[in-house]
């Protein structure tokens, strides 16, 4: 009973966000899921419980298809893209650079702007008009003698244009990740190795690289979790066209258009379970390392 | 001999590195560029041929009508993410210091439940919480304020901002010594005005980087505002997101609303840069 006396209090201070995370998070997630298995399909009926029928039915819809391919695509070319800029920024800087804070500072700060003034910007540079029609990039390519491009109108590889800025907007987040693990990596062991005869090629290769993977591993993540539920930046860059429709906005068009609670939760279930999928074990993998410490 | 060579390719590779990281500077600039310079064009300039010219005339004739069009969404932004991430802090704290000086039974267990919290896509709560919020307007009799208002998309934010600002205070909390919240115990004082003697008065460092935290994400959100809002209370993005969608909208004024909407995250960034920065890492698990 003492010992109740001593944490009970703690307790109690908490317990106001303990009952709004379970029911904001976990609550609405199952109520979420609850109504993805009814056939509520319009705003006015009671829903009839059909199991993971809309689970399966989702897949017979073309639209789906292209939304989720679009989603691939735009995740391997945007979580790649932005890992493997902000690693180099990183790399090139982690030795201190003259003007480092000036450095930092600009390629950072793309992550203080919303992605919807993002998206304005880059429709813009993105615009797919050519030659005496164009502006932006393409005018720009043109008169430096490059190829002009569809960017995100294009229909095999609109979408990794897409992540263009995406990549801008995130890549000096992940080169402030890796700094700071390049810096973490102590001297002594820089110095170890080359005592041990190793070249600097050789130091990064076996004594900086495998210790920056809790660092890349968390950059994984977090670039991952975004770019799944990627939803802003395809709205104003170019609405809700189909040629750039991934999960979320198909989500937003079954609501508010189609007026179709169930395929909303469905194509919402299915988005939370693509980034629950990494994120649970990842959650349990760094709170074990967490206590282990 | 060979200490030479290898200062001499030291100093080309520190050259190299130097151009590369330049080069880069004005990629990542070229979009700023854009919009200053497209937002004070007037629209006999707006020719595809001048698009990346400077301006001829520079005018702020597209920055007056962008700052009617915007004023009542930048308004709602202010009352969305003042009020917001006051109230995130208020919570995160109060969370943090009991998860790190004060845990009860099972309270790792809860804070990794927490944790999750922080990564769930928001559009798998979104359909029950604009029913819920719906549901609160009929009951409260109050229209337009939990579904449709300003109030109900503080809620939202705040409730999902728990596990964030939990994360940032409870790792900052961390690095209090126990001794002194053991000293303040054994003087007699309890939980509360332990927090209120010994832990509120030195958590100014995660004070800011929370407000900040907060404040950036409450501002630039679009997801939320869009399911939850509607025409008189939303916030800047969505309002930004009309203008610009709108085909008769100019470039010119496209461009200076969004700059217009970017002004108070931006400063933040420039003025409050370092407590910004300790928020992203904070957001990478790291502390």
């Amino acid at each position: 009973m003492r010992r109740a006396r001593t944490w009970l209090p703690g307790l109690l201070l908490v317990t106001p966000s303990i009952i709004l995370i379970g029911v904001f998070v976990y609550g609405m997630l199952g109520w979420n899921f609850r109504l993805a298995m009814t056939d509520k399909h319009d705003e006015v009926s009671e829903g009839e419980f059909v199991g993971l029928q809309n689970f399966i039915d989702i897949w017979d819809q073309a639209r789906w298809h292209l939304s989720v391919r679009h989603a691939i695509v735009f995740t391997v070319v945007f979580v790649l893209g932005a890992l493997v800029l902000g690693w180099l920024l990183a790399f090139l800087m982690e030795k201190g650079i003259r003007g480092e804070g000036t450095f930092r500072a600009i390629y950072l700060f793309p992550m203080a702007i919303s992605f919807v003034a993002t998206g304005i910007v880059w429709r813009w540079l993105m615009n797919s008009g050519t030659d005496e029609r164009a502006v932006g990039l393409n005018r720009l390519f043109d008169a430096i003698g490059l190829p002009q491009w569809q960017w995100f109108r294009d229909p095999d590889w609109g979408m990794a244009a897409m992540a263009l800025p995406a990549i801008w907007q995130m890549s000096g987040y992940v080169m402030a990740l890796f700094l700071a693990g390049f810096r973490g990596v102590p001297e002594e062991l820089r110095e170890a190795a080359r005592v041990d005869g190793c070249n600097e090629w050789g130091v990064y290769r076996h004594v900086v690289l495998p210790l920056l993977r809790p660092v890349t591993l968390s950059a994984l993540i977090i670039l991952g979790h975004i770019s799944l539920k990627v939803f802003d930046l395809i709205v104003a860059v170019s609405g809700k066209q189909i040629i750039t429709d991934v999960p979320a906005v198909f989500m937003w068009v079954a609501v508010f258009d189609s007026h179709d609670p169930a395929k909303g939760a469905t194509i919402a279930s299915y988005i939370v379970l693509s980034v629950a999928i990494f994120v649970i074990p990842y959650l349990i993998w760094s709170v074990r390392k967490e206590r282990r410490q | 001999m060979t200490a030479v060579r290898a200062g001499r390719r030291g100093t080309a590779f520190a050259w190299t590195r130097f151009g590369v990281l330049i080069a880069f500077v004005v990629i990542f600039l070229i979009p700023i560029y854009v919009l200053l310079v497209t937002s004070f064009k007037p629209l006999t300039e707006a020719d595809p041929s001048q698009a990346w010219n400077l301006p001829q005339t520079w005018t702020t004739e597209a920055w007056q009508v962008a700052w009617e069009k915007l004023a009542p969404g930048l308004w709602n932004s202010v009352l969305l993410a003042v009020p917001g991430s006051l109230l995130s802090c208020a919570l995160g704290s109060m969370n943090g210091y009991v998860l790190s000086k004060w845990r009860f039974p099972g309270a790792d267990l809860l804070f990794t439940l927490f944790l999750f919290g922080m990564f769930i896509p928001y559009q798998g709560v979104m359909i029950p919480l604009v029913q819920l919020l719906v549901g609160l307007n009929d009951l409260t009799g109050l229209q337009g304020v939990f579904y449709g208002g300003i109030p109900g998309l503080v809620l939202a934010h705040v409730v999902y901002g728990i596990p964030i600002c939990t994360l940032i205070f409870r790792n900052y909390y961390v690095t209090i010594p126990d001794e002194l919240i053991e000293a303040s115990r054994v003087d007699g004082a309890g939980m509360l005005r332990t927090y209120w003697s010994v832990v509120l008065p030195v958590s100014a460092p995660a004070i800011a980087v929370v407000v900040i935290w907060q404040f950036t994400s409450l501002w630039n959100d679009f997801l939320f505002a869009v399911f939850l809002t509607g025409p008189t209370s939303w916030p800047a993005t969505v309002m930004l997101n009309n203008i610009a969608g709108a085909q008769a909208t100019p470039y010119s004024q496209q461009m200076a609303a969004a700059i217009l909407s970017s002004v108070p995250t931006m400063l933040i960034y420039i003025l409050l840069g370092r407590f910004f920065m300790r928020g992203l890492m904070a957001g990478a698990l790291k502390g």
